[in-house]
């Protein structure tokens, strides 16, 4: 058990030494989401009025209902960052250092996962700590019910990136992940307007949204929030979590990039 | 010590065979040579010896440990240096070590001492929190073969690990590795295409086009007045 640990704390640990020398890196995550709370937010705020509704007690404004949905998107930026830097270290061979641990392989990936998210998670609280100074203030005991909805939500979407980093035959495809991936999980979702409006424009438009398991991040933590469960989007969470985890631990495989390269 | 048995080993990418039936043993405790040139197929071996490739068929015995039964084992007594190199360049040489060590679940402290220990042998103590990118090539081999001895392997395997290096860091490496064959009583191949890295009571193995063309020591495969690279031409001519 200690061994696992060990392990654990390692590539937690390098992940974190990664991260801090990049500090760009971190701005970066924060000034997207920022952007859009502070800009995207304030001029959309006259012409998108919120009715009341779950998990909210009272109206809001614009800006309290996407503070959830830019949280979720700093987890989707970062999972899919995380994606790209698996293809990165596969290309460049330090993926190797990992696959030659005699520790099992789908708990390395997990750890790998655990590491992301645990990362993701650092940038959100911190999204959130300005949010809060710009006047987004849920309940105090809200931003702590979060933390395991953030985790978890957080490791949705980095098992989503690992699962399709092993389908990426190089570095360079991950630009079709935006166009085909981020744009479409982030847009079809509860993460900018209420479902119910989307609903009014399109009926089929809705039930994309509604199915889109990055809705259910988005209002697992937005429940979360204001303390309170959305159990449907628990649900959805831990199995889209569970299946992703299992096929990305499954198509994982070093051999299969040196075969398609080949073929 | 001990061995490394390959028996009936064959890998293909698709149709392109890359390993056909290969059977050797390693001398355990020696400085096993594997030649053979560019393309021969030596990293394919490298990626099937570390479990990296799953085997196609043949299986490959560390120890009493079959890679295909007991695969965990089978790493655990492994260290390797690659031929590309697989530091983090960013990160400080000590920061790299104690990476490896947690990936071995070697605790803390343990793993703090060995990294001194090693560090203190390859000659880089001083230089352990400097970032990797830091570094020369040759002493950024010298820190992979430390990082490859930390959780205390009994196999260590190097794949071309002198490439790019100049020829005095190349013959400092060769020595080193031979050192620890003698020290620490380990088993070492040590793939190259480079002859003048072979010496004459190296047990070798001679690679070309994926198959095993001659084994034995530089020394018993040469005819009459032959060096190695004639040799290794008539053998590989042969087989061609």
């Amino acid at each position: 058990m200690t061994a696992y640990l060990e392990c654990l704390r390692g590539i937690v640990l390098r992940e974190w030494l990664r991260f801090v020398q990049q500090r760009s890196r971190f701005f970066s995550a924060l000034v997207r989401p920022l952007l859009w709370l502070l800009v995207f937010a304030a001029g959309f705020r006259a012409a998108l009025g919120i009715a009341i509704i779950e998990p909210y007690d009272t109206y809001i404004t614009y800006e309290t209902y996407i503070v959830p949905g830019l949280a979720c998107m700093i987890l989707l930026f970062n999972g899919m960052q995380g994606s790209l830097s698996m293809v990165y270290d596969r290309e460049m061979g330090s993926m190797r250092v990992l696959l030659m641990s005699p520790l099992p392989r789908p708990f390395l990936l997990a750890a790998k996962l655990v590491a992301t998210s645990l990362l993701s998670l650092l940038q959100v609280y911190a999204f959130l700590a300005i949010a809060w100074l710009y006047g987004v203030q849920p309940p105090v005991w809200g931003l702590l019910y979060a933390l395991p909805a953030l985790l978890l939500a957080g490791l949705m979407l980095a098992a989503l990136g690992l699962l399709l980093s092993n389908g990426i035959r190089q570095l360079e495809n991950f630009a079709g992940v935006m166009n085909f991936v981020i744009f479409p999980l982030f847009f079809l979702s509860s993460a900018l307007y209420p479902l119910w409006k989307m609903r009014e424009a399109s009926e089929w438009l809705y039930w994309l949204c509604a199915l889109n398991p990055f809705s259910h991040a988005v209002e697992l933590v937005r429940f979360a929030l204001y303390e309170r469960l959305s159990v449907t989007a628990l649900l959805v969470c831990l199995g889209v979590t569970a299946l992703c985890s299992v096929l990305a631990v499954l198509t994982f495989n070093p051999q299969h990039a040196a075969l398609r390269r080949s073929a | 010590m001990i061995g490394l048995e390959v028996s009936g080993v064959s890998f293909a990418y698709g149709a392109r065979q890359a390993l056909v039936d290969l059977d050797f043993v390693l001398v355990p405790g020696r400085f096993n040579a594997l030649l053979g040139p560019n393309g021969a197929g030596k990293s394919t071996l490298i990626a099937l010896l570390t479990r990296l490739y799953d085997l196609q068929s043949g299986d490959i015995r560390i120890g009493a440990c079959s890679i295909r039964e007991k695969p965990r084992q089978a790493l655990a007594q492994i260290g390797v240096v690659f031929q590309q190199s697989t530091l983090d360049l960013d990160l400080s040489v000590e920061q790299n070590l104690r990476y490896h060590a947690a990936l071995h679940g070697l605790p803390r402290a343990l793993a703090e001492e060995r990294i001194a220990l090693e560090l203190a042998r390859q000659q880089l103590a001083e230089r352990r929190r400097e970032p990797v990118r830091a570094l020369n090539g040759g002493h950024r081999r010298r820190v992979e073969i430390a990082r490859a001895l930390l959780h205390k392997p009994q196999l260590l395997l190097l794949d071309e690990a002198s490439a790019g290096l100049d020829p005095a860091s190349r013959q400092a490496l060769n020595a080193h590795v031979r050192r620890l064959c003698v020290e620490d009583g380990l088993t070492v191949l040590w793939t190259t295409h480079l002859f003048d890295e072979v010496q004459a009571d190296d047990p070798l193995l001679i690679l070309h086009r994926g198959r095993l063309v001659a084994r034995g020591t530089a020394a018993s495969l040469a005819e009459a007045g032959e060096d190695l690279s004639a040799s290794f031409a008539r053998l590989t001519e042969v087989a061609a």
